[in-house]
């Protein structure tokens, strides 16, 4: 098993914490994983994203041309991604930032409205973990288990008490896909 | 065990650091190694094992800690980013002509000047070749993965111990910023003063029963005694050089071409051989993970049964030169390399192969 994919949006919107995430979950399942941040001075507002490879062999490289499964979460990723996903993948798409819609059919393509969802949630900073849910619905490469353990992992103690707000949020991203 | 962890490789050399029992560490930030001194200040080792870490005015202050700490027997260290080490070049350069043991680490980015803060390996010339003045070497170590930066902290001070010469770990900003697994060395003690005492008979420790002090200087007014320690020095390179060449081959048993790369570099160049091999191409890699010594006899010896070679690098050209002196012209070498802070994907490495070689 080898799972390839790019989450890429707006600085602010949980990109590369989604990444992190995952990652942690790929090891609390024993999964080899690298997590390469396209860093920059940016921080809310300017582009972010971030590579995350989970396998259970050995990872070469950590920087990729293409994916299996891309997550962009405005126009200016799409447009950077939906070239660059392998064909027969998967890409997944907040509509709430895309103005034109993603155009290939060789792939999968998957709208999210986890903004609307999160905002249901009463906790928008529960956007990312709808995300994760949906992609983990679509890509099931880490258990949700392992995705609490790393929520613990990750999350400062003091906020602790936000990690059932979290899976609830990765649950209704699953529903949004089922 | 050890626990596996995920982390940076910039956050694996501050635990690697303390694990190793290093003395003090002295820094000034910048991106994209700031998680070194950031990491060592979240981990507050002075608590614990009693080591200095030390956030200076400036860099210059940072690498003249470390040669004073270095020349009173401590195994001490610095970190920066590419401007910040073109800074600390006279402080490198007196520190090994004082034959004192230290560790600077290097993460690069896009150069000259300021440059971006993305990633690079432009830094190469001044990591190998002088980077100060006078005829001086660093040992320099290239770490390809989070588990690397962490080894390689306790291999440099190791090598660096060893010889009384300062180690490099000349690192790329991919793998101070990526996470991955990594297995934390296992923690030992600092050594204690009589230790030091014992393994530095040479440091600045106070008089103590010796009879006389040692003095640590880099100045020696007379030409002649400068000349002798000139011939000293060459001799220790020359032993490094004999005894601590590493390098990885990977597919090279059969290959008719070969990518030189190092660091990360290496790993979206074995990336690139893994897609080629499954069209048939047969192409190898080798990872210098000495920059210097450099793995020369390995590339000489290649050289006898390849087509040619492919130097890749975040640069415009440079570890290609060592390349191109270890094969003696016996096959062409070509170059392919990203600027600035760009960085190829495998397919570009592909491409260039092919177009480099025809295939």
């Amino acid at each position: 098993m080898k799972q390839e994919i790019i989450i890429a949006g707006f600085g602010g919107q949980g990109v590369l914490s989604m990444g992190k995430i995952l990652a942690y979950a790929g090891l609390m399942n024993n999964l080899e994983v690298t997590w390469m941040p396209a860093y920059g001075p940016e921080q809310r507002g300017g582009t972010a994203n971030v590579t995350v490879i989970l396998s259970d062999s050995a990872i070469s490289s950590p920087v990729l041309d293409s994916y299996d499964t891309a997550v962009v979460l405005n126009q200016q990723s799409l447009d950077k991604f939906e070239s660059k996903v392998k064909p027969g993948g998967v890409l997944m798409y907040d509509p709430s930032g895309i103005h034109h819609l993603p155009t290939r059919t060789d792939i999968t393509v998957v709208p999210v409205d986890a903004l609307t969802a999160s905002i249901e949630l009463k906790n928008s900073k529960t956007y990312n973990m709808v995300l994760l849910g949906a992609l983990l619905e679509l890509r099931p490469v880490v258990d949700t288990e392992a995705v609490v353990k790393a929520l613990r992992k990750t999350l400062p103690e003091r906020h602790h008490h936000l990690i059932p707000v979290n899976e609830q949020a990765i649950e209704k991203g699953r529903s949004l896909v089922k | 065990m050890e626990e596996v962890k995920l982390m940076k490789g910039n956050e694996a050399i501050a635990h690697a650091a303390i694990r190793y029992g290093v003395d003090g560490y002295f820094g000034y930030p910048i991106t994209p190694q700031s998680e070194v001194l950031e990491t060592l200040e979240e981990l507050m080792p002075w608590e614990t094992t009693g080591m200095v870490v030390l956030q200076a005015e400036s860099e210059l202050a940072a690498i003249n800690m470390v040669y004073g700490g270095a020349a009173s027997g401590k195994a001490v260290m610095t970190s920066s980013s590419s401007p910040g080490v073109s800074l600390k070049q006279e402080g490198i350069s007196y520190i090994a002509a004082s034959e004192l043991p230290a560790l600077i680490v290097n993460v690069m980015r896009g150069g000259p000047g300021l440059g971006t803060i993305q990633p690079s390996q432009a830094d190469y010339f001044q990591a190998c070749k002088g980077g100060g003045h006078g005829d001086y070497h660093l040992i320099v170590l290239a770490p390809a993965t989070v588990q690397e930066m962490a080894d390689f902290v306790g291999l440099g001070f190791d090598l660096a111990f060893k010889y009384r010469n300062p180690a490099m770990i000349l690192a790329d900003g991919i793998v101070g910023q990526m996470m991955e697994k990594v297995v934390l060395p296992p923690f030992r003690p600092r050594r204690t003063a009589e230790e030091i005492a014992k393994q530095c008979p040479w440091a600045v420790t106070g008089k103590g029963g010796r009879g006389h002090r040692n003095i640590v200087t880099s100045l020696e007014m007379e030409s002649p005694a400068m000349e002798q320690n000139n011939l000293r020095f060459q001799r220790t390179y020359a032993e490094i050089e004999a005894n601590e060449v590493r390098y990885q081959e990977y597919y090279t048993e059969d290959a008719e071409y070969l990518i030189v790369a190092f660091g990360s570099v290496a790993r979206i160049c074995l990336k690139a051989i893994e897609d080629a091999r499954a069209v048939g191409m047969k192409v190898g890699l080798l990872r210098p993970i000495t920059l210097w010594p450099f793995p020369s006899k390995a590339l000489d010896e290649l050289s006898k049964r390849i087509k040619g070679a492919l130097v890749v690098e975040l640069n415009a050209g440079q570890m290609i030169e060592d390349v191109k002196l270890s094969v003696n012209c016996r096959v062409p070498v070509y170059h392919f390399g990203r600027m600035g802070g760009m960085i190829p994907n495998p397919t570009e490495v592909l491409d260039a192969l092919r177009a480099d070689f025809n295939i």
